[in-house]
């Protein structure tokens, strides 16, 4: 993947989509494969042969990829900006100051700067969903990957949280997002990927991938989208 | 229309109101009632005399200083050993984890009162002899400490699996990821559990009065034996054991209040 590049991982439930970006961190362990970003390397250790030099190595490759949740998974005790700078302060070692400023930052960019006192349960789920946006970005990561962010979304939430993330994909952020958004895929992807039973059954640019899918898995698994009043 | 609609609901609210206190007003009484039972009980088939209850009652209040000291040490050694007993139930290393269970299937499947004698009179015959405060405290810490150890496991375990993934994602070690984001959070689970153990400690301590710990029931059975009247020293003991709870039970509910109020957050989600 190149820098600035963003991914759309499509498929149904069940395909591997999750699994699959959970293992660029090393949520899962995958069982073959390496891993690689900014310079930072680690294989698939499925035997545990590795020890912890392996382990402080995915701690590098974890403060490189910032990771948005389906479920957002705030920290609950903590405020929204305490959630920010949790991570820059206690595992950067980062001056708390200094992290608030770029915490306050990214809160203004995903347009909740006057909640930054507050605590996530006052908050709707796209705003937390939001928030976790920020806190992923206060960490400076070279890559963003994104799990289901709206899944767990009221409708009428969706909205807001998908147009921050096109305005990161627009501002040349790196991202990889698993998502069943056909809009934004088509919008914002520079590239997408259609994940069948755990392997990219089709990949291009996302007027062809989605619009003309020579795949036949492709291709059925759209037409539901079609068939479901889809505005494509 | 809406007139009337208003002044259905309204109507309805002031029934409601009505009786919700009459509701209260019917506990309250089945409360004096009670306590008037319990009161007539004591006064008439006592044989009430003021001279010798004025003279027990200051002996068998004095014990309420070493029940307190006794409950305050067992509880705060119960939650060390809880606490690092939970992490030891939690550990993925296998030695450490049978430790920890091994602890707390032991302590939990015997009787306390049976430890508490063995730390008394059988610790001696291979020669350690502790005074009777450390034996109760010993045998009151270890019991509790088994107990809360699942409490305190099952505290962790409740924080969401999705906390510890978002930790681990912003790069903090495991170390990190439960000192700064998980036990926040089981701590608040668990204290509620920590006040109900503290009270219920305060009266099994009342057991260490079996190791001539000079107590609030030791006083009350000694005081009482003296002149044959144990029936009114063991009231006596009951109604400060009973007011000692009361009492802590109050101050409990106020710290979970304040915990409460402080934790803005009743969902499991983030």
């Amino acid at each position: 993947m190149w820098p600035g590049e963003t991914v759309c991982i499509l498929g149904r439930s069940g395909s591997g989509k999750s699994t699959f970006l959970r293992s660029l961190n090393f949520l899962e362990d995958p069982t073959d494969g390496v891993v690689e970003i900014d310079g930072v390397v680690v294989a698939a250790d499925p035997f545990h042969k590795e020890g912890k030099e392996r382990q402080a190595r995915i701690q590098e490759l974890r403060l490189r990829a910032g990771m948005v949740f389906q479920e957002f998974n705030l920290f609950p005790h903590l405020s929204v900006i305490e959630n920010c700078v949790e991570a820059p302060v206690h595992v950067k070692g980062m001056d708390r100051k200094e992290a608030e400023v770029i915490a306050e930052k990214y809160l203004a960019k995903v347009g909740l700067s006057e909640k930054r006192d507050e605590y996530p349960s006052r908050l709707s789920g796209g705003q937390r969903q939001r928030v976790a946006i920020a806190r992923a970005l206060t960490m400076q990561p070279k890559v963003l990957l994104f799990d289901e962010p709206t899944s767990a979304l009221d409708p009428t939430l969706v909205g807001e949280v998908l147009k921050v993330m096109a305005d990161l994909a627009h501002e040349g952020r790196t991202m990889i997002v698993v998502t069943h958004e056909m809009d934004f895929a088509h919008e914002a992807a520079d590239r997408v990927y259609y994940m069948d039973q755990g392997e990219f059954a089709e990949v291009g640019p996302p007027e062809q991938v989605i619009d003309a899918p020579k795949d036949p898995r492709t291709k059925e698994f759209l037409s539901r989208f079609r068939t479901l009043g889809s505005k494509k | 229309m809406e007139h009337d609609a208003r002044a259905l609901a309204q109507a309805v609210a002031a029934d409601e109101a009505r009786r919700a206190s009459r509701w209260q007003l019917r506990f309250r009484l089945g409360w004096g009632v009670l306590i008037a039972l319990l009161a007539g009980f004591v006064l008439v088939s006592l044989n009430v005399e003021i001279d010798f209850i004025a003279r027990a009652t200051p002996f068998i209040l004095e014990g309420i200083w070493i029940t307190l000291i006794v409950s305050a040490s067992s509880i705060t050694l119960a939650t060390f050993l809880a606490a690092v007993g939970a992490l030891g139930r939690l550990s993925s290393n296998a030695i450490v984890n049978a430790v920890a269970s091994f602890y707390v299937s032991f302590f939990r499947g015997t009787p306390l009162i049976l430890q508490l004698l063995v730390w008394y009179l059988a610790l001696p015959q291979v020669g350690i002899i502790l005074d009777p405060i450390f034996c109760a405290i010993g045998a009151l810490g270890m019991n509790y400490g088994a107990y809360m150890t699942e409490i305190f496991r099952a505290g962790i375990q409740a924080v969401p699996l999705g906390q510890r993934e978002a930790a681990a994602a912003l790069g903090m070690s495991s170390r990190t990821a439960f000192l700064r984001i998980v036990a926040p959070q089981a701590f608040r689970i668990i204290v509620p559990a920590i006040g109900n153990d503290f009270v219920a400690m305060l009266k099994d301590s009342a057991l260490a009065s079996t190791v001539a710990l000079q107590e609030i029931v030791w006083r009350a059975r000694n005081v009482g034996q003296k002149e044959f009247k144990t029936l009114q020293t063991f009231i006596i003991a009951a109604m400060i054991y009973w007011a000692l709870t009361i009492l802590f039970s109050t101050f409990q509910n106020r710290i979970e209040k304040r915990l409460a109020a402080g934790d803005r957050n009743k969902e499991s989600k983030g």
